[in-house]
């Protein structure tokens, strides 16, 4: 009888192949991954509760994650520049804050939205400026805007929070019932964004500079791709995206609260990551980010559903971020 | 030139001498006030309240406050700043029970004051004196108005608690537990999760009632996040059905209690704490006598849904002492 001995150095070789290829993959469909561990999750919390797969709960995560899915947007958008948004949540607060004090002062709520959103693009432009014209690392720019705008925030505000009454503010909050299940013009709106910038990104010019610049600014310079500008565009458009989330951060709770939103970066971070967009520019896609604001937000709900410490929540969350980075990582050295 | 920047130059000394000779005659004691963070209206209302009452005693207030609310390390090198500056007393609000000790044992030894103020400091020696609100005390009245506002209906509580690991977090949650009768991990808990701002306690309530609806009783820890459980509950069409209490005494807590969008709060009253710490450092300054021990500045439940046996003013009071 002829024995064939075992090889564990071809084996291990198909195995290396075989996870090559899978690697190869994962890039060319970056958002299989992403998805995969939402369906996971989504399955998982089903069985633990039975109340988790309802229409009613699947709208309530949806308002759950319009703020974080919003400003991470925007998050997305500077990290494919290969840059970093520390502020973006200073930013936002401010703005509502801005908002509420001109309504309760007698300003019409329309105007009072635009001055704030008016306000955050002309932060985050600033720091795009920053950025591109004094090559200042984004981080730190980030940081100082972060800091000076919190304690803005405080200032302006007192210290206290501003309630405000329904209204214009308020809207995205409003919405209406469909077979029972309540739906935000909130969602819509966060649905929207999140395909005009897939096309954005995908189909138009702009787009293909957002990345290139992300991926090399010398070779993209080369190529004839403002990079000052496009960068400068792209703080002032995070911006903009993070007015509409302080419109939506007052439509789902009708008071601009100073202490509000002091750990989303770090959220807007993780939800960029988990959907799959290179931590260091120039790869990536934005309905990646909506999937990993989802899973960020499937986390909590189905956390307290089944009954769990919220420690937990961030113990999971911290574990999916390291898992996924090294997905990445992983994928770009085996397709190079 | 030269001559125009040496005479400015000579201009600022003669004004750092004037203001300097201003100080030195002027005998108004030197209070240091050392806060947690001016990102909560109860420590900006207790410095401008102490900065108000130092004013009729013939104090001066040297104000520094924490970056953040836990900014230990901010609290102590501002308490060693005061002890090198030669203040009379020194009132902290401790931002950890522990982490301040040495330096105040440093300030101690130089002969000045130490009283700590809205929170303990352990041991409670460490400091000469303490002027608080009863957290603990004020969890209980939270907790005996909100079993009393079920009346017969069987409990099935949730629970919105501050920062996790901070002491009155601890006291008015077990103080809460306490006044309604209930153990730590009672059956009757259905859900709780700690906070750190209303969009947290939002998210937090809506997730509860998602998870059991039949919650009938909220504990919350400040006033924002019962104003929260009142929208959620509305928006589920509960409202009115689910007894919801807080601490705290903001003036928007109390307008939700005379809106009927919350049950219940307990008032604590800062400017108190702040009057009762400056008096004590001036008549130590003028007489040498140190307080000691722990006084409570008081806390008053405030409800206009109220229950025999339990004390309590009403709104109209509420606004009057809100902070």
């Amino acid at each position: 009888m002829l024995v064939v001995p075992a090889r564990p150095d071809v084996a291990a070789k198909a195995d290396e192949s075989r996870l090559a290829a899978w690697g190869k993959s994962l890039r060319g469909h970056p958002l299989v991954g992403p998805a995969l561990a939402l369906l996971l999750l989504i399955i998982v919390f089903s069985f633990a509760s039975d109340r988790f797969l309802t229409a009613t709960n699947v709208s309530l995560v949806l308002q759950q994650t319009l703020v974080l899915g919003m400003l991470a947007l925007g998050q997305t958008l500077i990290i494919l520049t290969a840059g970093v948004d520390l502020a973006l949540g200073a930013i936002t607060v401010l703005a509502t804050i801005l908002a509420a004090k001109l309504a309760v002062g007698g300003v019409p709520e329309e105007l009072a939205l635009l001055l704030a959103v008016t306000l955050a693009i002309t932060a985050s432009t600033l720091n795009g400026w920053l950025v591109a014209k004094v090559r200042l690392p984004p981080f730190i720019v980030t940081l100082g805007a972060f800091t000076v705008l919190t304690a803005v925030s405080y200032l302006l505000s007192g210290s206290r929070s501003q309630t405000i009454p329904k209204g214009f503010l308020t809207l995205l909050g409003q919405g209406v019932s469909i077979g029972g299940v309540f739906v935000s013009w909130g969602i819509p709106t966060l649905l929207a964004a999140y395909a005009l910038f897939a096309h954005i990104l995908g189909n138009t010019a702009w787009g293909k500079h957002i990345y290139a610049v992300g991926d090399n600014p010398d070779a993209a310079r080369v190529a004839g791709v403002r990079v000052e500008r496009t960068l400068i565009g792209v703080y002032a458009v995070a911006g903009l995206l993070y007015g509409v989330g302080a419109w939506l951060s007052l439509g789902r709770i009708p008071s601009a609260d100073p202490n509000a939103m002091a750990n989303i970066a770090l959220q807007s971070i993780t939800a960029v990551v988990l959907g799959g967009t290179s931590f260091f520019g120039g790869r990536g896609k934005v309905l990646g980010t909506l999937i990993g604001a989802l899973i960020v937000g499937v986390l909590r709900n189905g956390l307290t559903l089944a009954g769990i410490d919220s420690l937990f929540q961030d113990i999971i969350t911290g574990i999916l971020i390291v898992a996924t980075v090294s997905l990445d990582q992983y994928s770009r050295r085996r397709s190079t | 030139m030269r001559l125009k920047f040496n005479a400015s130059s000579l201009a600022l000394v003669a004004i750092a001498m004037l203001s300097t000779s201003a100080f030195a005659a002027d005998d108004a004691v030197k209070i240091g006030l050392v806060t947690r963070t001016d990102s909560n209206p109860f420590f900006v209302k207790l410095r401008e309240d102490a900065q108000a009452y130092a004013k009729t005693a013939g104090a001066e207030i040297v104000a520094i406050t924490g970056k953040t609310h836990d900014d230990a390390a901010g609290q102590v090198a501002a308490i060693e700043d005061l002890t090198a500056l030669g203040v009379k007393g020194i009132l902290v609000t401790p931002s950890d029970a522990e982490a301040l000790n040495d330096a105040i044992a440093k300030a101690r030894a130089a002969g000045i004051l130490v009283i700590a103020l809205d929170g303990r400091v352990s041991p409670d020696s460490a400091v000469d004196a303490t002027f608080a609100t009863d957290n603990l005390q004020a969890g209980v009245l939270q907790g005996q108005w909100v079993r009393a506002a079920l009346g017969d209906t069987a409990p099935r509580v949730a629970l919105v608690d501050g920062t996790r690991g901070t002491v009155s977090t601890r006291e008015r949650h077990d103080g809460f537990l306490k006044g309604f009768g209930l153990q730590e991990g009672a059956p009757e808990i259905i859900a709780q999760q700690n906070i750190s701002n209303q969009a947290e306690a939002q998210t937090a309530l809506e997730n509860f009632f998602q998870k059991d609806p039949t919650i009938n009783a909220v504990y919350t820890v400040y006033e924002p996040a019962a104003v929260s459980a009142h929208a959620v509950t509305s928006a589920l069409g509960l409202a009115g059905k689910v007894a919801i209490g807080s601490i705290d005494g903001s003036c928007d807590g109390i307008k939700a209690v005379a809106d009927g969008q919350v049950g219940a709060t307990v008032v604590q009253f800062p400017g108190k704490m702040a009057e009762l710490g400056v008096q004590a450092i001036v008549d130590y300054a003028k007489t040498g006598t140190k307080p000691s021990g722990f006084i409570d500045s008081g806390a008053v439940l405030v409800t206009d849904k109220p229950f025999e046996g339990i004390a309590s003013q009403n709104s109209a009071w509420g606004l009057k002492n809100c902070w």
